[in-house]
């Protein structure tokens, strides 16, 4: 029976503007929150980047000088949370954020205010990790933190990790919920799950990984947290703690970790390669397969990290298997990504440089990564620059340059104009070559015995060269970024407008305006193939070739509707103030656990005004 | 107005590819998660409990027919969770209410039944910091009641929403669904525990 | 038909035309310093240099990966090769169109099942070794390692002698190494936290974990001084508790050995024994209350045992040369020279310092 219901009014009016800071900072649209995950992210890249720069400065020569112990062991430590937890987890997450929506025919997320909080749980957590230089001295454990030593670490850096990563981890698993629902729940009408872009599929498996190994960590971080400030057992050894306790949960959490990492930017690359080779992505079906199969496996690897902490043969040899098997469903990605290359009209592009950089770097990445499995041998390399030397091949090879090359293949989508394409491929070679001299040469330096986690290395120990050309390496990164910084500037003041398709796409985000209007679609697509648009736009011919369907531009009249049509009757959801009230709650405990139990108390209170706020809030509808 | 447009008016977020709500598939993404997290302590407690270098033991100090008792009022409260729910689904809100007061009612006889079993525990020597099995315990539970106690607060906000006319609408009996299904999880990992945690006897 | 912003890139010329053989060129230049960088590994003469392995038990490990590696480079040429090729056969080319396939089952199903089939031949040989590593041998020699924050102490229990971070052993004998995880540390009582014991030409590391004991072999078969490290993040010093493997002969491992169970007598009269024993007022405990000067008498093993000190090439965990000048900066102030030493500053005068050292230098 439909009452009649008085209109309801929340603490605050819903805000209703549109433009101007207090417009991004209420804002619920994905595309905004994109943005913002993405710059923020990049922000916190250029100060990882410091980071490794100084330990590249201090490990230049032998007997460095640049950074003493305590320094060089908060710079290592940050270095790491910051590239996985600051980087490269919130750039697939903005990516994830701008671009599924569209992909899938959705006008948003399945829950914007959720979204909105998710980004600045995320902000305010890093902010939080970040003061900690601050107020005595940042983590100085290790990203990975092994107990006893972070459990009895002095001074506050340890709980702040350990405090911070979970405020982190709110974030990571409410966008991971959010995701989930939207793709499952989300799609146009005629959008099967297996008509969806390849992005799509990587991403639904990766926020399932985050749904399930955040948890794990969650309860990690909490045990270190009670052992540092409340005295309890967990990793204590004097009174019956395990210390390998800590590394089960923490890799449990941490092989699916990696695997959040790296999937979506094998997503990207899995559709920006057949953009720019103008045939589909070869193997479909098996891609889609292999990075669920990769989901999977991938839960039953993780004590390969493990392998020198004394779980006896038994495990060790199957550890030993789980990890070489998983070389398979990643093999036959790789193998996919060549065939889609094979036989087409490839055009060299500067997002089309980093994808195949991503595939080249990978395969390295992966051999490495198939060499440790030998577990004799992994004892050797295991805690030394080899290691260091393989994952950031898969996780700066891999994951960052599949990240770049999707902000050079979505840039004019987003911003509506074009990077020089010049300065990108500047920017790719620097990259590139900088990338292959910081870091090969850690495959030689741990095979000569130089061990990670050293602030310092003696002479004589024939680890100078490499050292010196790594470091060398790691400068030529980072003018490479400067030379993405002034493309940006340069190409923003040209403006060089891209219209809706530059690239000649094949997805749905390609059919709507660039920039999208704020409700993306003005018709909501009918999708009846996979690569719906690029079907709309081009016919194969008997010899299998295609053919344009029409000259000109592609199906407008559909795809925009009209100017006056746009955007009438189509009501999206209206920004809100109380995802970011919320979202303060969070590190106001965080001080509190840390500095005055008080605040804890304050800070409950505040996230549970916020969400009060956010429940009792009118909704779109009712306020118009 | 064309077929077209009609179609864009027509709310898409109402229609979803699956026909399920979106609130209450995150709801049980959501509670996924917390199948892990829940699993994650039990595990622990597991691994700690015989590991007691100093301290009592836990069977020297679990009172099985008082946790007993505890649980038992904790899965009437699923009961009159159900009935919350049957309430609302037939307009009957007064009942919604009676209902949900009760389930509140239950989860507080609850959480104060463990209130009053960590104090004696902590009296007769058991605390956080006490052993191995002193932390796995207190945490594992700890965070239990912390559920538990966010479900009640949830399950008052209803009360209140309630009572202001705001779960008359048809969305109404979702909203009461999605926190009656946290609600009936929170009360299954409590079966998990008390079975794992105090039923099955230790060395 | 192409728009203009299409027609754009299908026409941009730096990296089409004629460039394409500067690719080609600029492209195996790349090809040609990778293997380089590969041949360059093997070359430079590293003390703990892991591709030189010089223990039976290493050896196993290096056997692996004499397998593993090269069939990794052929599959790096292989794959990298295909892939450049494809990258440039496949190139934008005018009246060029792509060819739309979406698959091949048969090169699926083979690209699939031979990556598999290479890994399985892998696997029997590893799950083997790892079985193999893991038995007993018969004969070997008992040794038990603790690991402290950030220093090695060696007991040998069948031979009754404790001594620190230069571990002696003979040649052509296996060593079953204990890796016993200390609770607490002994100096502060602590909680210790985990090291990792390595001496790379040797064997592969193992954890030594708070609470838990550990097997490792361990052989040299030739005479030599190998160098090794702590592998596992243990805090400030972690780059400063290396060790020494001394390899030697079996008789003068027995000469060694003989030496190390033997009291020390004769230095009894120096000064700065008197002051090692008794201390003094301006020192708040005197060294022997961590320090044993007998390897014979395992108490206190708070700090290294000291006994035989004056033979030893380095101290302070194998990373000062046993020299007075060295002697002497670590005396005045331990955890200046070593980050996190847990060897307090005594405050020593000079003159305490100097005696000290003399008395040091006569333990034999």
């Amino acid at each position: 029976m439909a009452t009649v219901v008085a209109p309801r009014r929340g603490i605050f009016a819903r805000p209703t503007g549109a433009t101007g800071w207090l417009s991004w900072v209420t804002t619920v649209d994905h595309k905004r929150i994109g943005i913002m995950y993405c710059v923020t992210a990049f922000a916190f890249f250029i100060i990882g980047g410091l980071e490794a720069l100084l330990i590249r400065a201090q490990l230049a020569q032998p007997n460095g000088e640049v950074l003493s112990a305590e320094a060089y062991n908060q710079f290592f430590t940050m270095h790491g949370i910051t590239m996985i937890f600051l980087v490269v987890m919130p750039m697939g997450v903005g990516l994830m954020n701008y671009l599924i929506p569209l992909m899938i025919g959705a006008r948003d997320v399945a829950f914007p205010r959720l979204n909105a909080f998710s980004y600045w749980v995320f902000l305010l957590g890093g902010l939080f990790i970040y003061s900690s230089f601050f107020l005595g001295g940042a983590p100085d454990g290790g990203w990975f933190g092994y107990a006893p030593l972070s459990t009895q670490l002095p001074g506050d850096g340890m709980t702040f990790y350990s405090l911070g990563l979970q405020i982190l981890g709110v974030a990571s698993l409410a966008g991971a919920v959010n995701f989930i629902i939207t793709i499952i729940n989300m799609r146009a009408p005629g959008m099967t799950l297996m008509r969806m872009p390849v992005f799509v599929w990587m991403s639904l498996v990766t926020t399932f990984l985050l749904l399930f190994a955040m948890p794990v960590i969650a309860v990690a971080l909490f045990q270190l947290m009670f052992d540092r400030v409340y005295e309890a057992n967990f990793f204590r050894p004097s009174a019956g703690g395990d210390p390998l306790l800590w590394q089960h949960l923490f890799w449990l959490f941490g092989h699916p970790e990696v695997y959040i990492m790296i999937l979506p930017a094998m997503g990207i690359v899995s559709d920006v390669l057949p953009t720019f080779a103008r045939k589909p992505i070869f193997g479909y079906a098996a891609i889609v397969f292999a990075g669920i199969a990769i989901g999977f496996m991938g839960w039953g690897v993780w004590a390969h990290h493990m392998f020198a902490a004394g779980l006896g043969p038994v495990a060790n040899s199957a550890f030993a298997l789980s990890t070489m098997f998983i070389a398979v469903p990643t093999g036959v990605k790789i193998f996919n990504w060549i065939g889609t290359l094979w036989g087409g009209a490839i055009r060299i592009t500067t997002p089309f440089l980093f994808a195949v950089g991503f595939v080249a770097m990978f395969i390295i990445g992966g051999l490495s990564g198939v060499s440790h499995s030998i577990v004799p041998h992994d004892q050797q390399q295991t805690d030394t620059y080899y290691i260091v030397a393989h994952f950031h091949y898969v996780l700066f090879g891999g994951a960052i340059f599949g990240l770049v090359a999707g902000f050079y293949y979505w840039w004019p989508k987003v911003f509506g104009y074009l990077l020089s394409e010049a300065l990108g491929k500047l920017h790719f070679w620097l990259m590139f070559i900088g990338f292959n001299l910081a870091f090969a040469p850690m495959h030689i330096l741990g095979l000569q015995g130089m061990p990670r986690r050293y602030y310092t290395y003696p002479d004589g120990m024939g680890w100078n060269f490499w050292n010196l050309i790594s470091t060398l390496g790691g400068f030529v990164i980072a003018l490479s970024f400067v030379v993405f910084i002034v493309n940006v500037i340069r190409s923003h003041k040209k403006r060089e407008e891209a219209g809706d398709d530059p690239w000649d796409g094949r997805t749905l985000e390609w059919s709507i305006p660039s920039p999208p209007p704020e409700y993306n679609f003005a018709r909501v697509p009918v999708v009846q193939a996979r690569d719906d648009w690029w079907h709309k736009k081009y016919v194969e011919t008997p010899e299998g070739e295609p053919t344009r369907v029409f000259a000109g531009g592609a199906n407008g009249d559909d795809a925009h509707g009209s100017e006056e049509d746009a955007g009438h009757g189509i009501h999206m959801p209206d920004p809100s103030y109380f995802p970011l009230v919320a979202s303060f709650g969070l590190p106001i405990m965080g001080y509190g656990v840390i500095f005055q139990p008080v605040l804890i108390g304050v800070g409950a209170l505040i996230l549970m005004l916020g969400l009060f706020g956010w429940v009792l809030e009118p909704s779109a509808e009712e306020a118009h | 107005m064309s077929a077209q447009e009609a179609a864009a008016h027509a709310p898409a977020e109402h229609q979803t590819s699956t026909g399920l709500d979106n609130v209450k598939l995150a709801m049980w993404a959501f509670l996924g998660s917390e199948c892990l997290f829940f699993g994650s302590l039990i595990s622990t407690y597991l691994l700690y409990r015989n590991r007691v270098l100093d301290g009592p033991r836990p069977h020297e100090i679990y009172d099985i027919p008082y946790t007993s008792v505890s649980s038992f009022v904790l899965l009437m409260s699923s009961v009159t969770m159900v009935l919350a729910l049957a309430a609302i689904q037939r307009g009957d809100h007064r009942g919604l209410r009676i209902w949900l007061l009760a389930t509140a009612m239950l989860g507080t006889v609850f959480i104060g039944g463990q209130v009053y079993e960590f104090t004696a525990f902590v009296e007769e020597g058991l605390k956080l910091s006490t052993s191995t099995f002193g932390s796995a315990f207190f945490v594992m539970t700890g965070f239990h009641g912390a559920h538990v106690t966010v479900g009640i607060f949830m399950l008052l906000s209803l009360v209140g929403m309630s009572m202001f006319g705001r779960l008359s609408d048809a969305d109404g009996p979702r909203k009461v669904e999605l926190i009656g299904l946290y609600w009936h999880f929170v009360d299954i990992v409590w079966i998990v525990i008390f079975t794992v945690v105090y039923l099955i006897p230790t060395n | 038909m192409l728009t203009g912003v299409e027609a754009k890139f299908i026409t941009e010329q730096d990296w089409m035309g004629t460039p394409g053989k500067r690719k080609s060129r600029i492209l195996f230049g790349l090809v040609l310093a990778t293997f380089a960088l590969l041949v360059a590994a093997c070359a430079p003469d590293a003390p703990q240099d892991v591709l030189k392995p010089e223990g039976l038990f290493a050896r196993e490990a290096d056997r692996l990966w004499r397998i593993v590696f090269p069939i990794a480079v052929v599959i790096f040429f292989v794959v990298e090769g295909v892939l450049i090729f494809a990258v440039i056969k496949y190139r934008q080319r005018p009246g060029r169109e792509a060819k739309q396939f979406h698959g091949n089952t048969k090169i699926e199903v083979a690209l699939t099942a031979i990556p598999a089939l290479i890994l399985a031949g892998i696997a029997v040989p590893t799950v083997r070794t790892i079985f193999d590593l893991a038995e007993e041998r018969p004969g070997s020699m008992q040794v038990t390692v603790n690991a402290h924050q950030f220093w090695w102490e060696y007991n040998y229990p069948e031979l009754g002698i404790t001594t620190a971070n230069e571990l002696h052993i003979p040649v052509g004998q296996p060593v079953r190494v204990r890796l016993e995880g200390l609770l607490t540390d002994p100096v502060d009582g602590t909680e210790e936290v985990i090291h990792s014991f390595w001496v790379p030409r040797l064997m592969g590391a193992q954890d030594v974990v708070p609470g838990r004991a550990e097997f490792v072999l361990l052989q040299a078969d030739r005479p030599g001084e190998y160098w090794g490290e702590c592998k596992e993040f243990c805090g400030l010093s972690h780059a400063n508790m290396r060790l020494r493997v001394i390899a030697q002969p079996q008789e003068e491992f027995d000469a060694w050995v003989q030496d190390m169970q033997a009291t020390e007598e004769h230095e009894a009269t120096l000064e700065g024994a008197d002051l090692f024993v008794n201390g003094a007022d301006n020192i708040g405990q005197p060294c022997s209350a961590c320090h044993s000067v007998e390897a014979s008498q395992e108490q206190p093993r708070i700090g290294p045992n000291l006994g035989g000190f004056s033979e030893r090439g380095t101290f302070a965990g194998a990373i000062f040369e046993n020299n007075e000048e060295n002697l002497s900066a670590w005396l005045r102030n331990p955890p200046a020279v070593k980050p996190g030493a847990k060897m307090p500053n005594l405050n020593l005068t000079s003159e305490q310092v100097d005696a000290l050292i003399e008395y040091l230098q006569s333990l034999e």
